[in-house]
């Protein structure tokens, strides 16, 4: 196990293993319109770090069960009255808000703040690494055995209920993953970037695609390069290495989109 | 024989009692249509139906493994979930690539299986929905408002089509529509619904039916001449199977 001694081949590890948790979840993020869902149940982890750190338990733990309270309840709470974004930037602002104050309240403990905004992937244990895999495997273990049922209810609800698929089932597998992808990708990306994880990939992905299946495996390997090109450019120049990883995501985005138009418009 | 069975069924969406004490039934091979006026809860009673809604009150009773082809009101696609026909078709079931062309070609657009579903036109989109259907194999086919969209000889059309299927392949149909005078020439039997059942029977009988002019009014009555079958309609409340679906 030399080789995961060195910081940078876990960092790089945990950077793969985040990505592909991503991809699936990322997808279903982007086909069924979840950003603002992704980015609420994202910013609860905030939340959950800080009850990690009152109880001295394991953070990703806490994180897990933040993002699996929050996404529950907007859940449960969408169409009762307030429109759906509505709801969820009340819910997004102020899971990020509350758990930046119950942070600061922790007074005993030394908390880097940053680390959990914007994730610390150089600082990667094997401990977190062998987390990381182990959700980046049940998500998409999950992802695979429901993936024709997903894909079914995500077209359309009563579609489903008449294949005899119940969409609220579904909606609950995405949710779980959800969650479980938060808890995974906290270490690499951090709680404000999670989002972004989630979203630009499969986005990215879209114009090179045909059918859903495609465009899963481009978007677990344009977020598994996003992950080993920003480390290796935030090594290089010394950046933050969430920020410059979603920076080079960015970057393949604006390339595939422009590739799409100009493919459509020659072909 | 008796597919599926509501007793008093009331169904409520959103906290509001949309339907109430519906007694309904549809027999193998016969076409029903569902009518009445925006908010009448004829979605509502479709979703109740194909189980995606729990009764208030009232049971569904449906035949043993009823194998429901359904035809959604409308299947919003964005572009974002890049999908081909063929893939669409095997949602949530694969089948063979014979069976999909072969669904394809009873549905009317034969050669579209490499095609994206958001490059289609608004009538082969709704032909695809029904060759996904027709791929259960199904014994009831719902069509919930399926030709929203088209105009009125597509509607036309689509409707001929769906009673070739139901001669085809002999499956029950229960279909949705605002297009009235259309969709009743088709159908062996009509149910006008304003929350609750107001009137039911063959097609002449429910037009005739002082609820359903109530509803609607007498003008669309010229239009109706036009589609009436050249039957002797027996004027009760039985249904009986048109062989032959004449529209010229």
């Amino acid at each position: 196990m030399t080789m995961l001694d060195d910081f940078l081949v876990r960092a790089g590890l945990a950077g793969i293993g985040t990505a592909l948790t991503a991809a699936p979840l990322g997808c279903f993020v982007v086909w069924r319109r979840m950003a603002y869902f992704g980015d609420a149940t994202a910013h609860a982890a905030l939340l959950g770090v800080a009850m990690s750190l009152a109880l001295q338990g394991p953070i990703m733990l806490g994180v897990l069960c933040a993002a699996l309270l929050m996404a529950l309840m907007v859940q449960t709470l969408s169409g009762r009255g307030l429109a759906e974004d509505t709801l969820l930037g009340v819910a997004a602002h102020s899971a990020l808000a509350v758990g930046l104050v119950a942070v600061s309240f922790l007074s005993g403990v030394r908390v880097d703040l940053m680390a959990y905004l914007f994730g610390d992937i150089l600082a990667v244990s094997k401990t977190d690494l062998a987390v990381i895999w182990g959700g980046a495997a049940v998500v998409i273990g999950l992802m695979l055995w429901r993936w024709h049922r997903l894909l079914t209810a995500t077209l359309n609800p009563d579609l489903a209920q008449a294949s005899g698929i119940s969409f609220r089932t579904e909606q609950l597998v995405i949710t779980i993953a959800l969650a479980i992808t938060v808890a995974v990708a906290i270490k690499a990306v951090g709680a404000l970037l999670i989002g972004a994880l989630l979203v630009i990939p499969p986005a990215a992905a879209r114009p090179l695609a045909r059918t859903p299946e495609v465009m899963a495996l481009l978007t677990a390997l344009i977020g598994s390069v996003a992950a080993i090109a920003g480390l290796g450019a935030a090594f290089q120049f010394d950046t933050p290495t969430g920020p410059t990883i979603v920076c080079v995501a960015a970057g393949i985005f604006t390339i595939t989109t422009l590739v799409g138009r100009f493919g459509r418009q020659t072909g | 024989m008796r597919l599926i069975t509501t007793t008093g069924l009331t169904l409520k969406q959103a906290g509001k009692t949309v339907l109430r004490d519906v007694d309904m039934h549809i027999d193998r091979g016969e076409i029903v249509t569902l009518v009445g006026p925006n908010g009448s809860g004829k979605s509502t009673l479709v979703k109740g139906l194909i189980g995606a809604l729990k009764p208030e009150s009232g049971t569904v009773d449906t035949l043993h493994n009823l194998r429901i082809g359904y035809v959604p009101q409308t299947l919003h696609m964005d572009g974002l979930l890049p999908l081909t026909v063929a893939r669409f078709l095997c949602l949530p079931h694969r089948h063979s690539k014979d069976a999909m062309a072969r669904a394809l070609t009873e549905a009317g657009v034969p050669n579209l299986a490499g095609t994206q579903m958001r490059a289609l036109s608004g009538g082969q989109f709704q032909r695809v929905l029904l060759a996904r259907a027709l791929l259960m194999a199904p014994d009831l086919l719902i069509l919930d408002e399926a030709t929203q969209g088209l105009d009125q000889p597509g509607a036309a059309a689509f409707y001929q089509q769906i009673a070739n299927v139901r001669r085809d392949l002999g499956c029950a149909v229960l279909m949705v529509s605002h297009d009235l005078h259309v969709v009743m020439a088709a159908s062996d039997r009509v149910l006008c619904l304003n929350g609750h059942v107001c009137c039911e029977g063959t097609p002449d009988v429910v037009q005739d039916a002082p609820e359903y002019q109530a509803l609607f009014g007498t003008g669309t009555q010229g239009a109706f001449a036009i589609y009436r079958h050249d039957h002797d309609h027996a004027h009760d409340h039985t249904h009986h199977h048109h062989d032959e679906h004449d529209h010229a």
